[in-house]
């Protein structure tokens, strides 16, 4: 056969003709094809095509684009009553398709609302602020010489004290300062009260309005204490404070001033304002470091423009200003920069931040995954409009002949989806209000983040949401329905090809399956993991142990008092909970051979070593396997140790006695200038999480450690009872602070609380994706069976067997479903492997049985919705079916 | 008026225009003007200038009939109209007038 003449991209023609003046086309078209031919000739066909291309592109000029055509477009809006009467019967007439694409929109729309809620809170943090636009945090980024740089979000006093004359352009600065901590006393009572130091330009810079006192005054003084109504309440039982003293500890505070309570989102918090000053006057004046110019951990500065200010002149100040202070800095660079207020929630991760922070990152992948679970419902209506195409296209051939042009069609099928689509989103609506009820409370931190209210904003996001959906979803079978043939639909409508766009329609399900897949394998995996988690080894014993928190009190009293409830079997102590997280470590010096004084010393090693501080009864309680040696034996003072226990890591890494546990006993090492001898050493356990690999752990001896924990050992029955007695022993211990008192197993599923959050997340995800594909493909069987059914009765009649015809009808499904399946499983498996627990030193190897389990339960389901209606197909009776034609 | 001044490349294309005759439609016109002047015309540069012709009223078009070569398009005929070859008349006297008025002009040494 010879080959057909190349032809130029039809695209680029369909181009010509969608943009260029009718009055020009003609002869313009015909002129760039006699072009292309004489290109074909000369330069070869694919140079032609280019050059046709491009010379389609250049004709895109002000005289040849088609001016608006009026009547066209006016007619949509005359139209738009009759569109939505024939959408409206259309609706009703086929209510199982309606039934499908509504709800699979709703569904899959409330997911995409949350995410618009959540993307709106993070977008109007801050917004309460009278000046937002012209505020500015002062970043710091701190180098030590051949280290990565830390970038912080905190900065140094010295900065404030340079701010004031040394960099031009600023209208005003305030400096704010997290850490007071303290016990108020109030007459006879006592609240413990958490404060924020500020100075007085506070008020000036941010927008925290006072109900009582001089906002440009209340802060000046040392001393001064302003509170939030809900603190006032809680202190005095009312609000009118002003004037009242405050005392903590030795030092008496005055209420210069009674603020409102701090809007939710807001980056800032506080109970209490204390004025800067005091920190001068309690602990600033007596500490050297407290205004150097590298103590750059605890203060926040924040700075106002003025209106018509830009940050280019304060850059330049401020380079100029930290490489004058840097001067003073030994091997590290101090440098400052500009992070406007409207970035701090939405911004880069920076330490010492304060507030909720989402990186962009986050919301992109939260709004990747509604975005996947809306397109699979937009794919379920492409697929059943297209599929159901032979029903209306009598209408559209009507519609075409009395005089509808393509684009008519277009704008009709459009409007259609597009109304579909608000109407699932009233409903979308409701499922949304019961979807942030649980989002909500998903996370005890989640409603401190959020609060997912209605704005404006977010109302009208909703509604461009669910006409984007429509859009979206109506705009393939717009296509479809805008390219067919009047006349041919109207002499035949059989005669339209209907299976056309079949490889189409098998993509989308394949696409929709392999999606649905993906995600009930990742959360059957990630839950097995997750309980992995929960249940590792780590080494040690974290049964029936409950952890209470101390406030800096002494717990002799305490322990003994706890020791005698009988549901208590014992009581120990220690600086820290391991295995949360949680680190603390110092530097171990290890010299061999200085345990014998007759040898020399020679060359000694250091390593960093993971450390808690603990008494003689924690070992037992927690169960740690000793593999030499024993217990702490002595009972001294604090300073006065002489003994230390450590893991085998410690041998490993400062290469302690050739690593033989039974010798390292009585080697001497250094710590914190102490010189301490191992006598014990303990079978490796789990320090950090798992996603760090066991590193050197030691533990030392301590009576008493007031900021730590008391490790109880609880008898397993009656706990609750135990618990009371517990709580009331707390009571007249410390009667400021409440109980916080937390079994170690809920502790470490606190500590994979993340992991367990996303495996609820994804899962209800899947459980979303799997009703819309199964919806969809019921549809789509619904549909094929429908339409074969006079094919079905045929080769019944010639004796075909129910078995062979329900196995013909599924047979195409089943390869879909299984082509799906070879996507879905390879892929979830490379996430986890290469991707999710990557992070983790130690993790569970990848459950088959948890890939295949959920493939297998979704693919029973999918088969059960196939056979059930391809069964009820096949039984129908062929008499029936044919006697009707 | 600003409009019907004649610039250089528009006089081209319209004597190009009255030199083809009948056969003037764009294609041609190019190929002519390039056999003329011995640089290339580019469809696109030539295509607005006969739009702009025919704005101004000196150049008339009409559409030919329908031939298989083109892909089955008419093509665009031009002629030159009746303000067309005034505009091209006094473009010709304009600079005949200024000729006679050089005195001695002569290309001697300058090729």
């Amino acid at each position: 056969m010879k080959k057909p003449d190349p032809q130029p991209p039809k695209w680029a023609t369909s181009f010509l003709r969608w943009y260029c003046r009718p009055r020009l086309l003609e002869d313009l078209e015909g002129d760039l094809y006699e072009y292309f031919l004489r290109n074909v000739r000369e330069k070869g066909p694919g140079r032609a095509r280019f050059v046709y291309m491009l010379d389609v592109i250049k004709f895109l000029r002000p005289y040849t684009i088609r001016k608006i055509e009026l009547l066209t477009f006016i007619t949509h809006f005359m139209m738009i009553g009759s569109y939505f009467k024939t959408s409206r019967r259309n609706l009703v007439r086929n209510k199982l398709f309606s039934f499908i694409n509504i709800v699979g929109l709703a569904v899959s729309m409330s997911v995409g609302l949350l995410v618009i809620a959540i993307v709106n809170d993070l977008r109007s943090y801050d917004d309460f602020h009278e000046k937002k636009d012209r505020i500015y945090r002062v970043i710091t980024r701190h180098q030590d010489d051949g280290q990565p740089p830390m970038d912080l979000a905190s900065s140094s006093v010295r900065v404030a004290q340079r701010l004031g004359g040394d960099v031009p352009g600023i209208e005003d600065f305030t400096i704010i300062r997290n850490g007071f901590s303290g016990d108020a006393k109030v007459g006879q009572n006592t609240f413990p009260l958490e404060g924020t130091y500020a100075d007085q330009s506070f008020f000036k810079v941010l927008t925290f309005p006072l109900i009582a006192g001089n906002p440009a005054t209340a802060l000046k003084e040392p001393y001064s204490l302003v509170l939030t109504e809900k603190t006032a309440l809680k202190l005095f039982g009312n609000t009118h404070v002003l004037g009242q003293t405050v005392r903590f500890d030795t030092l008496d505070y005055q209420v210069t001033g009674v603020a409102k309570d701090v809007p939710h989102l807001s980056h800032i918090r506080f109970d209490a304002l204390i004025s800067f000053a005091t920190a001068y006057a309690t602990f600033g004046k007596k500490d050297e470091g407290f205004d150097n110019w590298d103590n750059v951990w605890s203060n926040y500065i924040y700075v106002t423009l003025p209106k018509s200010g830009n940050t280019a002149g304060i850059q330049r100040a401020f380079n100029q200003v930290s490489k004058e202070e840097n001067k003073a800095l030994y091997r590290k660079k101090v440098t400052l920069s500009l992070q406007p207020l409207k970035d701090i929630a939405l911004g880069g991760k920076l330490s010492n931040n304060t507030g909720p922070r989402m990186t962009p990152l986050m919301l992109w992948i939260l709004g990747g995954l509604a975005f996947v679970i809306i397109l699979s419902a937009c794919f379920n209506y492409t697929n059943l409009s297209v599929a159901r195409s032979l029903r209306r296209s009598r209408e559209v051939g009507v519609r075409k002949i009395i005089g509808a042009r393509g684009s008519h069609v277009l704008g009709q099928f459009m409007a259609e989806s597009v109304m579909i689509a608000f109407l699932a989103l009233l409903f979308s609506f409701g499922l949304y209000l019961f979807l942030r009820r649980e989002f909500l409370a998903l996370d005890p931190h989640i409603p401190e983040i959020f609060t997912l209210g209605l704005s404006v904003r977010s109302v009208l996001c909703f509604v461009a949401l669910a006409a984007f959906t429509g859009l979206a979803a109506g705009f393939l079978p717009a296509v479809f329905f805008s390219k067919i043939n009047a006349l041919s639909v109207m002499k035949d409508a059989s005669g339209i090809k209907i299976f056309k766009h079949i490889g189409l329609r098998r993509v989308l399900i394949v696409a929709q399956y392999a999606l649905s897949l993906i995600f009930i394998a990742t959360t059957l995996v990630g839950y097995s993991q997750y309980k992995g988690f929960l249940n590792f080894d780590l080494g040690f014993n974290t049964e029936n142990i409950l952890n209470i928190k101390l406030r800096g009190k002494d717990a002799a009293a305490l322990k003994k008092e706890l020791a005698e409830i009988p549901g208590v079997k014992q009581v120990s102590q220690s600086s820290m909970v391991t295995s949360l997280g949680s680190i603390y470590g110092f530097t171990m010096k290890y010299q061999p051979g200085a345990a014998s004084p007759g040898n020399a010393p020679m060359a000694g090693d250091s390593a960093l070593v993971w450390m808690n501080m603990v008494d003689e009864n924690y070992l037992p309680i927690h169960q740690h396997q000793l593999l030499a040696g024993k217990n702490f034996t002595l009972r001294p003072e604090k300073g006065k140790e002489s003994e230390i226990i450590v893991n085998q890591q410690v041998l490993k890494r400062l290469n302690i006695a050739g690593r033989d546990p039974q010798k390292a006993l009585g080697q001497v090492v250094e710590v914190d200038g102490q010189k301490l001898a191992i006598v014990g050493v303990l079978k490796d356990f789990h320090y950090g999480t798992m996603e760090n690999k066991i590193e050197p752990v030691m533990f030392r001896y301590s009576k008493s450690e007031t900021w730590g924990y008391l490790n109880l050992q609880i008898a397993s029955k009656d706990v609750e009872s135990t618990m009371v007695k517990i709580e009331s022993a707390w009571k007249r211990f410390d009667p400021v602070h409440p109980l916080k008192a937390n079994f170690y197993d809920q502790q470490i599923e606190e500590a994979y609380s993340e992991f367990s959050m996303m495996v609820k997340t994804i899962g209800f995800l899947a459980f979303l994706a799997i009703c819309i594909a199964s919806l969809g493909l019921f549809g789509m069987v619904v549909f094929t069976t429908e339409t074969k059914l006079k094919e079905i009765s045929i080769r019944k009649v010639l004796g075909a067997s129910e078995p062979g015809l329900i196995y013909l009808l599924c047979r195409g499904f089943i390869t879909l479903l299984a082509i799906a399946a070879l996507i879905a499983l390879p892929a979830t498996y490379l996430l986890f492997d290469k991707v999710i627990l990557a992070r983790f030193a130690y993790h569970q190897p990848i459950g088959v049985a948890e890939l295949l389990g959920g493939t297998l339960a979704v693919m029973l389901l999918a088969l059960v919705m196939i056979g059930s209606q391809t069964a009820k197909a096949a039984r129908s009776n062929p008499a029936r079916v044919l006697k009707s034609d | 008026m600003k409009g019907t001044n004649l610039g250089e490349f528009e006089e081209l294309v319209l004597l190009t225009i009255a030199a083809l005759g009948t056969e003037a439609y764009s294609v041609a016109i190019c190929d002519e003007l390039e056999r003329y002047t011995g640089r290339s015309a580019k469809l696109g540069v030539v295509h607005a200038v006969l739009n702009r012709l025919e704005e101004k009223g000196l150049a008339k078009s009409h559409l030919g009939d329908a031939s298989a070569t083109r892909g089955g398009k008419r093509k665009r005929f031009y002629e030159v109209s009746h303000a067309g070859k005034v505009a091209l008349t006094r473009a010709k006297e304009l600079r005949e007038a200024i000729w006679r008025n050089i005195p001695g002009f002569n290309l001697e040494g300058s090729i």
